[in-house]
């Protein structure tokens, strides 16, 4: 909780910034308030503190995911500090940014739906906002209006869901509901289950699964690199939490409702996104798609044991968070002004500057599950826990779009090794050269000792 | 603690020559591997050939994962690492004549290289050697990405996608018994063991297929072979000498280790099928072989009939069967790396290795021809060679098991001497051309890696007893363990 009044604080000093005039030091500023949320999130462990008539609850998964979120948004403020470089509207973005890391620490820490649904909207409204950043940018605007139109839908569908949910169980309380449900099996009206089939629905276009995606390839393209980086890290770490909160207590009773359901999205989210990220010739794109695809691992996770799939879930997302920020941060050094980077872009980086190309082929090596690289460890976790619960043919399907996927990520790989240069050498500065080999090192650690992690939970 | 160092000295090397990038890169990782190769030799001098395992650490890992780091040495694991440490010396004394690009970087993948090999042979927990077995993967796929010829972008995306595709089945195979093991699970051999014999035929069955693919494709065994020929002929020479003469091997000690004690029903259901595809395989590469007109795609073909030869001889599950595969694996990896360094010389001097633009080399350059001509028959497995001890110990044992099998598998050595002796004589005798009239003969470092080794083919043929005795009771072991469950289920 004093985490989350941290980051709602620095989000208010940044927008003060503009007008005290202390633009200088907001970057420093927000990097210590963030480190200090963490320090608080590390002295809070264990406690389960309940707030504001238990509609706030931190207990040790919101308080995981609040650290990951965190840890991710730290990494992030420094892959991504060229996007701060620019004169105007400095401090709007920071602040925009630091109320959308909030809603994120809200989406994992809700216990009531009111509160799941300010989280989203604080979360999503920052978002519109930044996806459209770049004014001049046609693209941009594009994603902007797209993510604002799609997402309002979703958030409708949600909004509908909890209001029938609501009306079967007359409370908003996530537990209360999941004790309703419990007792009161086999009585529930049907617009109970339908409410519970349009939350899935609204948390799916949240978490961009299959065929709820659509949405997210051209939001993640036309944003500016930096923003769809924070997208693909901080924002689907949330949205995973919030899915998991929802559907592992209030609607865990229900699993046969909702599990075909989800099976179906699941194995479309493999097949689908992983098959159409080969196709694409933008790496944003291509990441894009990358990201959705990892959703359906978390999903099959989350189907072979909803109950215990939280570790490998939180894993899984560490893992993936690293990696994607890893990538998307070379993506930003390679791109330069140029927001769609093409593959061949990356032609012969290798001889251009070999750091961000080691750096980025352990991200792409991670992110393709690769041993001993800690994806390798999430994408094994989530394959151990299906096939102790008998979901054998599914980890198959699982297998042949992890195979795809390292067909599409070592594209980037040999352009970078095997094509020859087409630029000059690049030059980078030395902050960006020492985020690089921090992150192969976390890349490596987490490879290499994965327990603490995987235990946390 | 020596298998701790034999593991992980390599490691440090080639992260210090990644990191640090120092002159004369090639000095430095020469020198790493010379002493890899004292210390494994030490090992073998005061291994006890009765003693069973031998220096091994069991320390815990990754908790959560079931996963230790248990790493032994017995007889197999011993003359597969020996193996490994003889043969990389040679690899990096062989590229002392190119120039390569990014020389630290070379050098450090090829110890990083060794590092994994080591530990797939010495590794005794499931997840552990899936590691390794990944881990050997990275290095080859960059060394072959970076350094390798004009289509290596697509031929070793193949490459690294098939064989990643096979390990990830044995991987599944290997997770489905840990689950079986009792108590805390654990991925230690001992108990995946005995959780594989205590499955019903069919999911034994299921279980034999998942890691026999795995272990085919890396071999290769027809016909999972197809990535093979392209990936050999593309990849720089110290490449094809890394994959042909230790990669491979992984394959086949996978099988040894990992397949036949782990589903005995499974292996004993469809050990038959086995030997049959493999013995298919023969004949396939032998003719393709034959009609090669690129010497080192012959090569390429040439291993695969041999390796299908090893497989076979695996699958009868006889003693004379697994320690001749053992020696023919020694064998098979020294004559390989000879060859394929044969054909780097001629490559570098002639710019070709197409045999019809050969010819001639015999009267310029009689030191090399020589030398060819000992492998060459080492290869065709002429008696007192090292290839004929392994080839006669696995027709014997295939002749025993199928007398019909035997005697098609026995044709290998037919088939092997029309094309090799083919390949030497258009590319060595006959009338020499303007670019092969100038061929020089043999210099310093060539010397340095091909006569010891034409000395080992003769003194392995001509003398085999200590390298058969090494391993010996591990196969003894291996062979017991396997017989002891399926008589048992009877």
């Amino acid at each position: 909780m004093n985490a989350l009044f941290v980051i709602c604080g620095l989000g208010i000093i940044s927008l003060i910034a503009e007008i005290a005039n202390f633009r200088k030091w907001l970057i420093s500023i927000i990097v210590l308030g963030l480190l200090g949320a963490a320090a608080l999130v590390v002295a809070d462990w264990n406690t389960a503190v309940a707030y504001y008539h238990d509609m706030l609850v931190f207990d040790n998964f919101s308080l995981a995911f609040t650290g990951l979120i965190i840890g991710s948004s730290l990494l992030w403020f420094w892959t991504a500090s060229d996007f701060f470089e620019a004169l105007f509207h400095k401090t709007d973005k920071s602040a925009l940014i630091l109320f959308a890391i909030a809603g994120g620490v809200l989406m994992t820490s809700f216990n009531n739906m009111a509160m799941l649904f300010l989280g989203i909207e604080i979360l999503s409204i920052s978002l519109y906002v930044l996806a459209g950043s770049r004014k001049e940018d046609l693209g941009s605007n594009e994603a902007a209006f797209k993510y604002f139109l799609m997402g309002s839908f979703a958030t409708g569908f949600l909004l509908f869901g909890i209001t029938l949910v609501y009306g079967a169980t007359g409370t908003f309380q996530i537990n209360t509901i999941a004790n309703y449900v419990l007792t009161h099996a086999g009585e529930l009206p049907s617009f109970f289950y339908a409410g519970a089939l349009l939350m899935l629905i609204g948390l799916a276009f949240k978490i961009s699964a299959v065929p709820f995606h659509f949405w997210a390839p051209d939001v993640y393209e036309g944003s500016p690199t930096a923003v769809t980086g924070f997208m693909s890290t901080v924002v689907k770490i949330a949205a995973i939490a919030s899915f998991f909160k929802i559907f592992a207590t209030c609607f865990s009773t229900i699993a046969p409702v909702w599990y075909t359901i989800l099976l179906v999205i699941m194995v479309l989210t493999l097949v689908i996104a992983n098959i159409t990220a080969v196709y694409q010739n933008s790496v944003k794109r291509m990441l894009a798609y990358s990201s959705v695809g990892h959703v359906g691992y978390i999903l099959l996770a989350f189907l072979a044991d909803h109950k215990e799939s939280d570790g490998t879930i939180f894993f899984y997302l560490a893992a993936y968070a690293v990696s994607s920020l890893a990538a998307f941060g070379a993506l930003i050094l390679v791109g330069g002004k140029e927001e769609n980077t093409l593959v061949e872009r990356f032609n012969g980086l290798f001889k251009r500057n070999p750091i961000v190309a080691v750096g980025l082929t352990i991200a792409l090596l991670s992110l393709a599950g690769i041993p001993p690289l800690p994806g390798f460890f999430g994408k094994y976790l989530v394959f151990a826990m299906a096939i102790n619960n008998g979901m054998i043919p599914y980890v198959i399907v699982a297998i042949v779009t992890s195979l795809i996927g390292v067909y599409y990520y070592f594209r980037v790989i040999i352009a970078m090794y095997f094509k020859d240069a087409v630029a000059e050498p690049l030059k980078v500065s030395t902050s960006k050269e020492v985020l690089i080999v921090v992150l192969i090192l976390i890349t490596l650690a987490l490879g290499i000792f994965p327990d603490f992690l995987i235990q946390l939970l | 603690m020596l298998t701790v160092f034999l593991i992980f000295f390599p490691l440090l090397i080639s992260v210090l020559l990644l990191v640090l990038k120092p002159a004369h890169a090639k000095v430095w990782a020469l020198a790493a591997s010379i002493i890899e190769l004292a210390a494994s030799l030490f090992v073998a001098y005061s291994f006890d050939k009765n003693g069973g395992l031998q220096y091994f650490v069991n320390v815990p890992w990754i908790d959560s994962l079931g996963l230790s780091f248990y790493v032994a040495i017995d007889g197999i694991s011993l003359l597969l690492v020996l193996l490994t440490t003889v043969l990389v010396p040679f690899i990096i004394l062989s590229s002392f004549g190119h120039q390569y690009e990014k020389p630290s970087t070379f050098y450090g993948l090829i110890l990083m290289m060794q590092m994994a090999l080591v530990g797939v042979f010495t590794a005794r927990d499931g997840l552990l050697f899936y590691l390794f077995w990944e881990a050997a993967l990275i290095p080859i796929y960059f060394i072959c990405l970076i350094w390798g010829g004009a289509e290596r972008g697509r031929i070793t995306l193949k490459f690294f996608i098939y064989t990643l595709a096979g390990s990830l089945f044995m991987l599944v195979a290997l997770v489905y018994l840990y689950f079986l093991t009792p108590g805390e699970h654990t991925f230690n051999i001992y108990a995946l063991y005995d959780a594989g014999a205590a499955l019903g035929p069919y999911p034994q069955a299921l279980i034999f297929w998942a890691m026999f693919v795995a272990f085919a494709i890396k071999m290769p065994v027809f016909p999972f072979h197809t990535w093979q020929p392209d990936t050999y002929t593309n990849a720089p020479t110290q490449g094809t000498m890394l994959l042909s003469g230790i990669m491979l091997k992984m394959g086949i000690y996978g099988v040894i280790r990992w397949l036949l004690p782990l589903v005995p029903l499974g292996v004993k259901e469809w050990g038959l099928t086995a030997v049959i595809i493999s013995v298919i395989g023969i004949i396939y590469a032998s003719c393709i072989a034959i009609v090669q007109k690129d010497l080192k795609r012959l090569i390429a073909y040439s291993s695969i009939a041999h390796v299908g030869l090893i497989s076979a001889g695996i699958f009868t599950l006889s003693e004379t069967g697994i320690q001749g595969a053992m020696i023919q694996m020694i064998s098979h990896g020294i004559l390989v790396v000879a060859l394929f360094f044969i054909v780097d010389i001629i490559q570098r001097r002639t710019q070709t290795s197409e045999l019809i633009k050969l010819g001639g080399i015999r009267n310029a350059a009689p030191i090399f021809t020589t030398v060819f001509i000992i492998v060459m028959l080492g290869s065709v497995a002429l008696p007192s060679t090292s290839g004929f001890v392994g080839e006669f110990l696995l027709i014997n044992s295939l002749v025993q098991y199928k007398f019909a099998l035997g005697i098609v598998a026995g044709l290998t050595i037919i088939l092997g001497a029309v094309y090799m002796l083919r390949s030497f004589q258009q590319s060595m005798s006959g009338e020499a051309n303007a670019i092969t009239a100038t061929f020089t003969d043999l210099t310093g470092h060539e010397k340095l890696v091909l006569y010891p080794i034409v000395l080992m083919i003769i003194v392995i043929g001509v003398y085999p007893a200590p390298l058969l005795d090494i391993s010996e009771s591990a196969v003894k072991n291996i062979v017991e363990i396997y017989s002891n469950y399926s008589a048992s289920v009877k």
